[in-house]
């Protein structure tokens, strides 16, 4: 049976700038463009825009809006204000992460959650079930919803040339005319750089996008946005968690708050972390990859959940699940790579960081 | 990087490697095709100066930041010699790929195998361009 792909309504764009269009969490979309190296570069360099419209919505609504995600989200919902931005999991009863997302709280007491696309449609089922106990509305925005996000030095001023009022600043969310478009411009991102993301009407997005790239955005692609994101040490869901893993040994604690009693914190309060997420460089040659092996002094001791090739740095990096006394950064680890051992070392997060 | 090109005279491979064949010895590397679907290439592990090729069979790894590859031997060989620029400069492997980005330097053992492989025409033919 052939799958068919989804695709966003800047497919023909994409296509137009000669991206290479790739299946991605039943997506069609581009890796590259010109070239992932480039595109990093960009985005650590100027400014660059990615479509991240495969990504999904659940709006929540009602007056138990905040106690229903307080008991499904990990972080403290009740901290989070109108115009606010919150970084949580989503946690199953053991413990185990269903996802990570963003929450925006909207002026209307309305909160707008972004769920990662290979996600959406379980998280959606798991928001609708324990919805039963709560006098909550959740609703399904992905369909009429896309997304853009606008990162790295320039992103700001490139915008402010673009948009009908201020923006908001990081980790803050306001409504906004861009290019003609209302959108919900969120000091967020996935990057490592400042920037923002752009929520707007699907049906607006294809305007917008012409805007910024004409305004001077780079054009970048799922491959930069991964190299980005490893450079900064941001965990992405099917690699560095997953249902089998929790959020404490991944260094999601921060946003871990046990005490407001969402759903797995019970578990988590008594959990042994015998595996940390560590980030790690190689100090030789080589690139390491998404399940290879971790080995100190020749035994097996982990395994690596995301690895690649750093452009700013022009060495392999990664970040693997090991004992917690090899988390320790500065530890001499070897990462087998097809076959053949290579020199790595722990080291603290983020893995590049920008000279300021 | 650089435009689509097959150059007449090599003998090519249908995993995308070339050979140009000099007397006894020939110089192999990737095609244009292949650094293309690669992208940028990031990592050349090249084998070792002394090392034997066996036709049809990987022989090294070229990885950009997306992918890893395995080179196959369009011939059979010893090793004589490697590109060494390539660890300090592997995006030649883009840049020139039947030039500067060539990979490695063998003695061929066996003449015969040169029959079995691919000229421009036939090559081209394989991608269908």
């Amino acid at each position: 049976m052939a799958i068919e792909l989804l695709s966003t309504p800047l497919h023909g764009r994409h296509a137009e700038l000669g991206g290479r269009l790739v299946p991605f969490a039943g997506w069609e979309m581009p890796v590259q463009y010109e070239g992932i190296r480039q595109e990093h570069l960009a985005v650590r360099e100027s400014v660059g825009v990615f479509d991240v419209s495969h990504m999904g919505q659940i709006a929540t609504s009602g007056p138990d809006a905040e106690p229903f995600l307080q008991r499904l989200l990990s972080n403290d919902v009740s901290k989070l204000e109108v115009g606010g931005a919150q970084y949580s999991v989503l946690c199953r009863e053991d413990g185990g992460v269903l996802d990570d997302l963003f929450t925006y709280q909207l002026p209307d007491h309305s909160y707008l959650t972004v769920t990662n696309a290979g996600n959406h449609a379980k998280d959606l089922a798991w928001f609708r079930r324990q919805a039963r106990e709560f006098d909550v509305e959740v609703e399904d925005r992905a369909d009429e919803l896309a997304m853009l996000a606008v990162q790295g030095p320039a992103a700001r001023a490139l915008l402010a040339t673009l948009a009908g009022g201020e923006l908001p600043g990081r980790m803050r969310t306001s409504t906004v005319e861009v290019a003609g478009a209302s959108a919900l411009v969120c000091g967020t991102g996935y990057t490592g750089e400042d920037g923002v993301e752009l929520i707007l009407a699907s049906n607006d997005v294809v305007a917008v996008w012409d805007a910024l790239t004409a305004a001077g955005a780079t054009p970048v692609g799922l491959g930069a946005r991964d190299t980005l994101r490893l450079e900064a040490c941001f965990h992405l869901y099917g690699n560095d968690l997953s249902e089998q893993r929790d959020p404490i040994g991944a260094g999601l604690a921060w946003c871990c708050k046990l005490e407001t009693g969402f759903i797995g914190s019970a578990v988590l309060e008594t959990v042994a972390v015998e595996q940390r997420l560590t980030p790690f460089a190689f100090t030789g040659p080589g690139i390491p990859r998404g399940g290879n092996s971790v080995l100190v002094s020749g035994a097996s001791a982990g395994e690596v959940t995301s690895g690649g090739y750093s452009p700013c740095l022009g060495i392999g990096i990664g970040m693997a699940y090991v004992p917690t006394a090899i988390a320790e950064p500065g530890t001499a680890i070897e990462v087998e790579v097809r076959g053949k051992l290579r020199s790595a070392e722990t080291r603290r997060k983020p893995l590049y960081e920008k000279e300021s | 990087m650089a435009d689509e090109n097959y150059p007449d005279g090599l003998l090519y491979h249908p995993e995308h490697d070339w050979a140009r064949i000099e007397g006894e010895e020939a110089t192999l590397g990737i095609t244009w095709f292949a650094q293309d679907a690669l992208g940028e290439v990031v990592f050349f592990d090249p084998p070792a100066v002394g090392s034997t090729l066996t036709a049809n069979e990987s022989y090294a790894e070229v990885e950009s930041v997306k992918a890893v590859s395995d080179v196959y031997a369009p011939l059979s060989g010893e090793v004589i010699a490697v590109n060494d620029d390539l660890s300090s400069s592997p995006e030649r492997i883009n840049d020139d790929p039947y030039g500067e980005g060539w990979l490695v330097r063998i003695k061929t053992v066996e003449a015969s195998e040169r029959d079995s492989l691919l000229d421009v025409a036939a090559y081209r033919e394989l991608l269908g361009r």
